[in-house]
């Protein structure tokens, strides 16, 4: 097994990185083939095109899409993990380098003076979200976020009475009055519960579940279901050319809320749904899935 | 669907032809423009300062793509649509100062733009979003940038050279129609 090192997680962070940029997950593809199945007309064209991009991308080892996202990061990291302490550097670094050598986009401007960093770096930025947990392994996942999509997030702060019923409704209208702007087929990552800060980072992190995966939960996953069904009743469709195929998927995931609140967040991913994750330990092995 | 090959300097009549639905293959030469590039732009034609190459000829592209330097030349790497309804607030000025005939992006543009299309004789193309490795494959050459240094890789103003690019689909034309609008209504 391959000696761990800070140089060789910073490598394999590299290769998840580039691989991220340059080829969708598996679940992604099969999910988007057979929505061109479904699709004729104007809504068909884009998802050939997609597809063929797909293809051009993967072979051609160049980034999917000219956003190339910010770059986020959630880590399970094993308490006992050697290298804890110098992850965040770590993975800092891997960004810089990525945005030379993969090329990225540099993605970074200060909110105040406009001034793009230039490296994918800057305040908060590349995002990590950490969640200590037990042993010795320490997984990140990789989740390169674009603009257009996340620009179509919400936030709603609802009457707890009516929270279930009126989520739906408020998902469904945002979804239609988006149109073609998340690029979809976008997955919607809904967060419910905790508080306003607590249902968006559970709606972004939801978005790290395979497309086709369902929650645990019986009840949380007949609530996934009926808002898929009712999304691609609007008839957005790819790139809001219109058709059946509105969301791929939709991932919720929940926590306790306050008596008095029925917090929910939505975050879209477009249908370039970029994400890797690698798995290390204090052995040396490294695995990327 | 109409299948149509279009070459810049796009020519009036071959804007007058084109109706919501078409789809374009555009060859010749386009340059791209985010936000700040149009505010870049306006101001420089306000104060009464030369533009460095002729807007009027080219097709005006929505697009902040990734680029690589190789050998001291420009590479396009990676070059899909941005979000077009950004730009909403310049474009009508834009178009009327600069006598763009087609504007490529993605997620279409409001009722001002649309009110200038018409009034300029122009139109809106739809590129896939997030298709930006299919789009880099049809730009043969950078022939040049502009504002680089002050904006940035993706706000800078790329002059491409491009062979079939595409499949654009139009979705605002010169005659006042939108697709934006009929899905409305």
């Amino acid at each position: 097994m391959a000696k761990i090192s800070k140089r060789n997680i910073e490598e394999m962070l590299m290769e998840a990185i580039e691989k991220a940029e340059t080829e969708l997950p598996k679940d992604v593809v099969k999910a988007l083939r057979k929505a061109k199945e479904v699709e004729k007309g104007l809504a068909r064209i884009q998802l050939e095109a997609i597809l063929e991009n797909i293809k051009i991308a993967s072979k051609q080892n160049i980034p999917m899409c000219q956003d190339t996202g910010i770059m986020t990061f959630y880590i399970e990291a094993g308490i006992e993990f050697k290298y804890l302490v110098d992850l965040k550097k770590i993975i800092k670094n891997a960004v810089k380098r990525a945005t030379v050598e993969i090329p990225l986009r540099p993605n970074t401007a200060n909110p105040f003076t406009g001034e793009n960093s230039g490296d994918n770096t800057g305040m908060h930025i590349p995002y990590i979200n950490w969640n200590i947990v037990n042993g010795s392994e320490c997984t990140i996942h990789i989740l390169p976020k674009g603009g257009g999509s996340e620009n179509m997030s919400a936030l709603w702060m609802l009457n707890p009475g009516e929270g279930l019923v009126e989520l739906k409704k408020l998902i469904v209208e945002q979804i239609t009055n988006a149109g073609g702007k998340p690029c979809p087929p976008t997955i919607a990552g809904i967060g419910i519960g905790g508080g306003a800060d607590i249902c968006m980072q559970l709606a972004k992190k939801a978005l790290l579940r395979r497309v086709g995966e369902r929650h645990k939960e019986k009840q949380v996953a007949k609530t996934e279901r009926e808002l898929i069904k009712l999304i691609n009743k609007t008839g957005v469709g790819p790139m809001g050319m219109g058709g059946k195929t509105t969301v791929l998927d939709v991932h919720i995931e929940y926590a306790h809320r306050h008596p008095a609140s029925f917090p929910v967040g939505m975050v879209l991913q477009c249908w370039a749904h970029r994400r890797k994750t690698i798995k290390i330990d204090n052995n040396g092995s490294i695995k990327l899935t | 669907m109409k299948k149509i090959y279009l070459e810049t300097p796009l020519s009036t009549k071959d804007i007058k032809d084109l109706t919501v639905g078409d789809i374009v293959f555009l060859s010749g030469k386009i340059f791209t423009a985010r936000d700040e590039t149009h505010k870049k732009m306006l101001e420089l034609k306000k104060k009464g300062k030369k533009i460095p190459f002729n807007p009027k000829e080219l097709v005006l592209f929505h697009c902040g793509p990734v680029t690589r330097k190789e050998k001291n030349k420009w590479v396009i790497v990676s070059a899909g649509p941005t979000t077009s309804i950004r730009m909403e607030s310049f474009e009508s000025e834009f178009l009327s100062l600069f006598g763009v005939k087609m504007i490529i992006g993605k997620g279409g543009m409001g009722k001002e733009t649309l009110k200038t299309l018409k009034k300029t004789g122009a139109v809106y193309a739809h590129f896939t979003g997030g298709a930006g490795a299919l789009a880099a494959k049809s730009i043969k050459k950078v022939e040049d940038v502009y504002f680089l240094e002050e904006l940035g890789i993706p706000e800078a103003l790329w002059i491409l050279k491009v062979e079939n690019f595409g499949p654009l689909i139009v979705t605002m034309d010169a005659k006042g129609n939108s697709f934006y609008e009929k899905k409305k209504t």
